[in-house]
C-alpha cells in the first residue's frame, strides 16, 4: 500500500519537476530530454495502478504509454530539432528565467486551488496527486505562450498532453480502452504533423522564430 | 439498421483508400463526390425512419438521433458540393503547375478522411469517441490548410494546428473530469462516457466537478467552433485553405464542433441547471459576435470577410443555444444547414475569383458581374441568403432565434446581437456590392468557371432557394433533435 502511494506521489512530483525544469532550461535539446522524463513519470502511474490492482490490461496500457510518451514523441521532436540550424537550438523565452519561475510558482498554487473539488469528491493517494498534473498542464500553456521557437511550442503542447494523460490515469483507471487508443493515436499524429511543419517552417522562413509569422493579419 | 450508421463512415473511407491506391483521376474524384452523396443519402433514410422516436439506433459506440441526422444532412450536402467543385479546382491548379499530381492525390485522400471523421464525430455515442473524431479533423485538415504550400499557408497551418489542438486538449480534460464524476455516480466504468448513460445519471454527478468540466468543454469545443477567445486561427486558416476546403471547414466543421457543445450542454444542464452554461454561452457568443463584426467592418479580403461572417454566425448560434428553448434549438439547426449551404456557395465563388486574380483583396477583385454573370449571381445569392433576407432560410431561422430569445427572457442579449449583426450586415452588403458592380478596368483577367464548379454553384443556388421555400419537411426532424437536446 505505502509502496504504491509512494510511486504515485513520486510520479506526480517527477512530472511537475520536469515541467519546472523545462521552464528553467533554455536549450531545446534539454527540453526534449526532459519531455521524455516527464513521459516516463506519466507512464509510471498506470503501471503502478495496474500492479497494485492486479490489472493486466492497465499494465499493458502503461507499457504502451511508456513507449509513446518517453520514446516515440521525444524521438519525433528530437528529429525535428536536428533538422533545424544551430542558432535555432535555444528557445529564446520572452520572459526572463527568474520571472518565469515566479509565474510557475503562481500557476502551481492556482492548480492546487482549482483541483480542490476533485479531492473533495474522492480523497485517495492518486487524486491527491492530481494538482501536480494540473500544474503541469498550466505550466505547459505558459511555455507555449512564452517561447518563440516552433519546436518549443510543440514541446509545450506535448507537455500539456502529458499533464492531461496523467490526470486521466490519476483520477480514473484510465478512460475506456478505445478512447485511450484513439487519443494516443491522435497525439502521435499531431506530433508528426508538428514535426513536418517545423521542417517546412524552417525551409520557408529560414528559421523557426515564430515572430516571423505575421503575414496574416487584418490591416 | 446499424448498416445505415456505417455507410457515412465506410463510404468516405473507401473513397480515401481508392484515391490512395489509384492517385487523383476522374474515377477517384467522382468516388469522393459519391461518398459525400452516400453520407447525405443515409442521412435522408435515417430521417425518414426516425419518426417520433428520440433516436433510431443507439449502439455501444454509434448512435443516430435527431441531431446526428441533421448533421449528416449538412455534411452530405456541403461535402458533395465541395467534392464536386474540387474536381475543377484541382484541374486548374494542376494545369497552372501550382501543385504536383502527388499533392492532388493527398488532397483527395485527406478530404475523404475529413468527411469520415466528421461523420464519426456526429454519430458517436460516446463522449470520448466524439472527442477523438473531432481531434482527427484537425489532423487531417492540417495539410489541407497548407495545401498551396506558400509561406502564408504555412503560417496559417501552424496557428491552426497549435490553437485547435490546445483548445481540444482542454475539452479532453473536461471529458476526463466528467468520466471521473460519472464513475463516482455509480456508473459502470466502461459506459460512463456513453451519452445515454450520462443522461440517465446526470442528476447524480458531482456539481463542483461538473462545473469544472463544463468550463473546460466550453472553451475547448468553442475553440474548434471558432468562438472567442480562441478564434484567432479561423480567418487565417479559412483564407489560406483551398476554396472547397474552406467551404467544408466553414460550412460544416465549425457546426460539427458546435454540435459537440450542444450534446455536452444537454447533459450538464441537468446536473448544473441551465443558468451556468447559459451565462458562459451568452458571454462567449456575444463576445464572438462583437469581435467578428468589428473585423468585418475594416475587411479588405474576400475570403477573410467570409471567415469572419462564419464566426459571426457561430456567435449567434451560441446565443441561441444559451436560450435553450425548443424553438431556439429548432431555429439553430435550420440556421446551421442554411448557413452551411450559403457559405459553401460563397467560398466556391471566392476560390474562382482567387484563381483568376491571384489575389483575394477587394482592391484587385472588382466588377465581377460584368465578367461572369454566373459567378456574380451565385455570389449575390449566397450573400443575400447570408444577410438573412427572405425568401432564404436564414430569414426564418434568425426570426425564430429572436423569438426564442425573447421567450427565454433574454431580450437584452437579442438587442445587443441585433445591433452587432446590423453592423456586420452593412459591412457585408457594402463590400459585396463594391466587388460585384462597376465596369471592369482594361486588362482585367477573365474569370474561368470549369463545368464541375458551375454545376456545384447551380445546385447550391437551387438548394439555398429550396431550403428557404420549403423547409417544412425538415421541421419535424429539427423538433426531434431539439427534444434530444433537452429543449422544452
Amino acid at each position: 500500500m505505502t509502496a504504491y502511494s509512494n510511486v504515485i506521489s513520486l510520479a506526480a512530483g517527477g512530472m511537475l519537476l520536469a515541467a519546472v525544469l523545462i521552464v528553467w532550461r533554455r536549450e531545446l535539446r534539454a527540453m526534449v530530454r526532459l519531455l521524455a522524463w516527464q513521459g516516463t513519470a506519466v507512464a509510471a502511474v498506470p503501471l503502478a495502478e495496474g500492479v497494485h490492482h492486479r490489472d493486466g490490461a492497465l499494465v499493458a496500457v502503461g507499457v504502451a504509454v511508456l513507449i509513446l510518451r518517453s520514446v516515440l514523441l521525444p524521438l519525433l521532436m528530437g528529429r525535428a530539432l536536428r533538422l533545424a540550424p544551430a542558432r535555432d537550438r535555444e528557445s529564446t523565452p520572452l520572459i526572463n528565467t527568474t520571472a518565469s519561475l515566479l509565474v510557475v510558482a503562481m500557476l502551481t498554487a492556482l492548480a492546487f486551488a482549482v483541483s480542490q473539488p476533485l479531492i473533495a469528491l474522492e480523497s485517495t493517494a492518486a487524486t491527491r496527486a492530481v494538482p501536480a498534473a494540473f500544474a503541469a498542464v498550466l505550466i505547459a500553456v505558459f511555455v507555449m505562450v512564452s517561447r518563440r521557437r516552433a519546436i518549443s511550442q510543440a514541446v509545450g503542447f506535448l507537455m500539456l498532453d502529458n499533464g492531461i494523460a496523467a490526470t486521466a490515469f490519476l483520477l480514473t483507471a484510465g478512460v475506456p480502452l478505445i478512447v485511450e487508443l484513439g487519443a494516443s493515436l491522435d497525439v502521435l499524429f499531431a506530433a508528426v504533423v508538428l514535426g513536418v511543419l517545423t521542417g517546412r517552417l524552417h525551409r520557408g522562413f529560414g528559421g523557426t522564430d515564430l515572430d516571423q509569422l505575421r503575414a496574416l493579419r487584418d490591416r | 439498421m446499424i448498416v445505415l450508421l456505417l455507410v457515412p463512415l465506410l463510404a468516405p473511407l473507401s473513397a480515401a483508400a481508392l484515391t490512395a491506391a489509384l492517385g487523383w483521376r476522374r474515377v477517384t474524384a467522382w468516388a469522393g463526390v459519391l461518398a459525400a452523396l452516400a453520407v447525405l443519402g443515409s442521412g435522408i433514410v435515417l430521417a425518414t425512419r426516425i419518426g417520433d422516436h428520440s433516436h433510431v439506433v443507439a449502439g455501444h459506440l454509434l448512435r443516430a438521433d435527431g441531431l446526428s441526422v441533421v448533421m449528416l444532412l449538412v455534411i452530405g450536402t456541403v461535402g458533395a458540393l465541395s467534392c464536386w467543385a474540387s474536381i475543377g479546382y484541382l484541374d486548374t491548379e494542376l494545369a497552372h503547375g501550382h501543385i504536383t499530381p502527388p499533392r492532388a492525390q493527398l488532397y483527395g485522400v485527406l478530404v475523404a478522411l475529413f468527411l469520415a471523421a466528421m461523420s464519426l464525430a456526429v454519430q458517436a455515442n460516446n463522449l470520448g469517441v466524439m472527442w477523438v473524431a473531432i481531434e482527427a479533423t484537425t489532423i487531417v485538415t492540417a495539410f489541407l490548410v497548407g495545401h498551396r504550400g506558400t509561406k502564408a499557408a504555412l503560417e496559417a497551418t501552424w496557428k491552426y494546428v497549435i490553437i485547435c489542438s490546445v483548445g481540444i486538449a482542454f475539452a479532453f480534460l473536461g471529458t476526463v473530469l466528467l468520466y471521473f464524476a460519472g464513475e463516482h455516480a455509480g456508473v459502470p466504468s466502461g459506459r460512463a462516457l456513453d451519452f445515454d448513460t450520462l443522461f440517465a445519471h446526470a442528476t447524480q454527478l458531482d456539481p463542483a466537478v461538473a462545473r469544472l468540466a463544463a468550463g473546460l468543454l466550453l472553451i475547448g469545443y468553442g475553440a474548434k467552433a471558432g468562438l472567442a477567445p480562441l478564434h484567432t486561427w479561423l480567418a487565417d486558416a479559412h483564407s489560406q485553405a483551398p476554396a472547397p476546403v474552406s467551404a467544408l471547414m466553414s460550412g460544416v466543421l465549425l457546426s460539427v464542433a458546435f454540435s459537440a457543445l450542444l450534446r455536452v450542454k444537454a447533459v450538464l444542464d441537468i446536473t448544473l441547471g441551465p443558468a451556468y452554461l447559459r451565462t458562459g454561452l451568452l458571454v462567449i457568443g456575444l463576445l464572438t459576435l462583437l469581435v467578428a463584426a468589428s473585423l468585418l467592418v475594416a475587411q479588405r479580403d474576400v475570403k477573410r470577410m467570409l471567415a469572419y461572417s462564419s464566426m459571426e454566425n457561430m456567435g449567434l448560434l451560441a446565443v441561441a443555444a444559451a436560450a435553450g428553448t425548443r424553438l431556439a434549438i429548432t431555429a439553430l439547426l435550420l440556421h446551421v444547414l442554411a448557413h452551411g449551404v450559403a457559405k459553401t456557395l460563397l467560398f466556391l465563388c471566392a476560390g474562382q475569383l482567387q484563381s483568376a486574380h491571384n489575389s483575394t483583396s477587394f482592391a484587385d477583385v472588382t466588377a465581377v458581374l460584368a465578367r461572369s454573370r454566373t459567378l456574380a449571381t451565385a455570389f449575390a445569392v449566397g450573400v443575400v441568403a447570408l444577410l438573412g433576407l427572405p425568401p432564404f432560410a436564414l430569414f426564418a431561422s434568425e426570426l425564430s432565434i429572436g423569438r426564442g430569445l425573447t421567450r427565454a427572457h433574454l431580450g437584452w442579449a437579442l438587442g445587443i446581437a441585433l445591433l452587432v449583426m446590423l453592423v456586420a450586415f452593412a459591412a457585408l452588403a457594402v463590400n459585396t456590392s463594391r466587388m460585384l458592380l462597376g465596369t471592369p478596368a482594361a486588362g482585367a483577367p477573365a474569370i474561368a468557371l470549369p463545368a464541375t464548379i458551375t454545376g456545384a454553384l447551380v445546385v447550391g443556388i437551387v438548394a439555398c432557394l429550396a431550403l428557404g421555400v420549403t423547409a417544412g419537411p425538415l421541421t419535424h426532424l429539427f423538433g426531434t433533435a431539439a427534444t434530444v437536446l433537452g429543449g422544452t
